[in-house]
């Protein structure tokens, strides 16, 4: 991928997101109350926390989807609003809860898709991916025949059209049984070390934040809770795994509700 | 704007259409089936021998200039509740798509649909009722105009009202268009309707394209005055929903509704 010098400010930065105070309140109800983090270049960092804890509204408005009430972002040093077209060509999104059409063949999706990212070559560049993936065989097929592993497939395969330098997953292997699952965080790891990517990512598994992030932020009712390495955190909170770290923080919350 | 974004949403809304039946029907079925219906509804009145009233060529023009209005209408609203029935917005909105790029493209896939249609109606109507369509000359290419903003602007507004207040209000991208219909003028002129209704007539572009219709069957020109006042209420409508579509798309984005539009 090529940049222009102006571009270049933010490369020589280590941090590609920076979150500032960002607040997101729906009526009365804060779903974001003050968050303030980055995401270092090159990272996998989970964004934890319980349901209803703010994890989607953060992801959603890092993806200019929702309009934060307050606060800033900035990824790839700049303003995420004002340059939006700069931010979002370089970064991409994925989650099993958001499927790509399924009146349309798998292989029509990931055109649609490379072009609206402007992919020169989109023949070649599926072509590259759906050898990854090993989805090839997947590419002449209706989307809606598609089982659950290969919709994850595939809609990762979308993830990469771009070359993304960063890139959102929310619950990747929510719905995959443990076999899928399993080789699914390993192509992850695999995108990271082979392209360097840099993955922002959520999950409910804990054994599996461990086993691929490398830094975890814990928010709960829209604050931070807590952060740190899977390693810091499961001895900080003087637990076995980040399981019961997590259950730890999780019925902190309940036991607060029921005492307010 | 970006040509290779619009390019890629109009080539995926034709992928849909190499293979749907619904799809297809919706372009051809229905304009088809007025046209042969109102054809001999024409055939019949112009068999009472109403003087001076060639009937054919007055409903055929009417019918295929309002199938016109009404694609283009509808290019834009089923554009926007494809990607609402698939779920598809965070995808499509995710990518650096400009909302303005994703209007242009629906803009863009009337354009497709009303010269598709026109052709085919015009050459339908030709055989069967012996109705040339090219009667109009050169007023056909600002008529078709006139009715594709018209059209759009239109498609915009209800997919405004949409977007707001979710799908519970997707009958208005069907139905909206038959409110307009009976203050249009498109089967009879202004002057038959009271006075207070007429100045609601005047009011919309398409009034001025149905007049200027039936004053070139009955002279062979038409006024400029009428071309003039149609594009100039066009411009003034499209303006003003151009920027009520923006400030809904921005209230959904405020409030976190984009990705709940089901």
């Amino acid at each position: 991928m090529c940049y222009n010098h102006l571009d270049l400010n933010y490369m020589q930065n280590n941090s590609l997101i920076k979150v500032k105070n960002l607040k997101k309140s729906f009526g009365s109800v804060v779903a974001v109350d003050g968050l303030s983090f980055s995401v270092e270049k090159g990272s996998i960092t989970g964004l934890l926390g319980p349901n209803g804890a703010g994890k989607t509204t953060t992801i959603q408005m890092l993806l200019d989807l929702v309009t934060p009430t307050s606060g800033e972002i900035e990824v790839f040093s700049k303003d995420l609003h004002k340059d939006r077209e700069f931010v979002l060509s370089r970064m991409n999104f994925s989650s099993p809860y958001v499927s790509l059409p399924s009146n349309l063949k798998a292989w029509e999706n990931l055109a649609t898709f490379a072009r609206l990212y402007g992919v020169k070559d989109v023949k070649g560049k599926i072509n590259e991916l759906a050898d990854f993936f090993q989805i090839r065989d997947l590419l002449p097929r209706m989307t809606s025949t598609l089982s659950t592993g290969q919709l994850t497939r595939l809609n990762l395969t979308k993830s990469l059209l771009n070359d993304p330098e960063l890139l959102l997953l929310d619950e990747p292997t929510s719905s995959l049984d443990p076999d899928i699952a399993d080789r699914t965080i390993k192509l992850l790891k695999k995108i990271q070390k082979e392209k360097g990517v840099t993955i922002l990512y959520t999950s409910h598994n804990m054994a599996e934040v461990e086993e691929i992030c490398d830094r975890i932020i814990f928010i709960q009712k829209g604050k931070i809770k807590d952060e740190g390495t899977p390693e810091e955190l499961v001895k900080k909170y003087g637990h076995e795994d980040l399981n019961e770290v997590f259950l730890t923080i999780a019925r902190e919350r309940i036991e607060s509700n029921q005492n307010s | 704007m970006k040509l290779h974004r619009i390019n890629a949403l109009v080539i995926r809304h034709l992928y849909l259409f190499q293979r749907s039946i619904p799809r297809l029907m919706d372009l051809f079925y229905w304009p088809i089936m007025e046209l042969v219906l109102w054809g001999f509804i024409s055939v019949y009145i112009d068999k009472l021998n109403i003087s001076g009233f060639n009937a054919v060529t007055v409903l055929m023009g009417a019918i295929i200039f309002w199938d016109l209005l009404s694609q283009s209408q509808k290019a834009v609203s089923i554009a926007f509740l494809e990607d609402v029935w698939e779920r598809n917005f965070l995808n499509i909105f995710v990518t650096p798509l400009r909302i303005s790029e994703f209007l242009a493209s629906t803009m863009l896939l009337g354009l497709f649909r009303i010269i598709i249609v026109g052709i085919v109606m015009g050459v339908l109507a030709l055989f069967m009722f012996k109705f040339n369509i090219l009667v109009f000359g050169l007023y056909l290419v600002p008529f078709m105009l006139n009715l594709l903003i018209f059209g759009t602007t239109l498609g915009l507004f209800t997919t405004a009202i949409i977007l707001r207040y979710g799908t519970s209000a997707q009958i208005l991208a069907f139905g909206f268009l038959f409110l307009i219909q009976p203050f249009s003028a498109v089967f009879y002129p202004v002057s038959v309707l009271p006075h207070s209704l007429q100045i609601v007539s005047y009011l919309l572009p398409s009034t001025y394209v149905f007049e200027g219709m039936r004053q070139v069957i009955a002279t062979g020109t038409m006024s400029g005055n009428l071309l003039l006042l149609s594009f100039l209420t066009n411009i003034i409508y499209l303006i003003i929903v151009v920027w009520f579509f923006f400030r809904m798309f921005a209230k959904v984005k405020e409030k976190g509704r984009l990705l709940k539009l089901d």
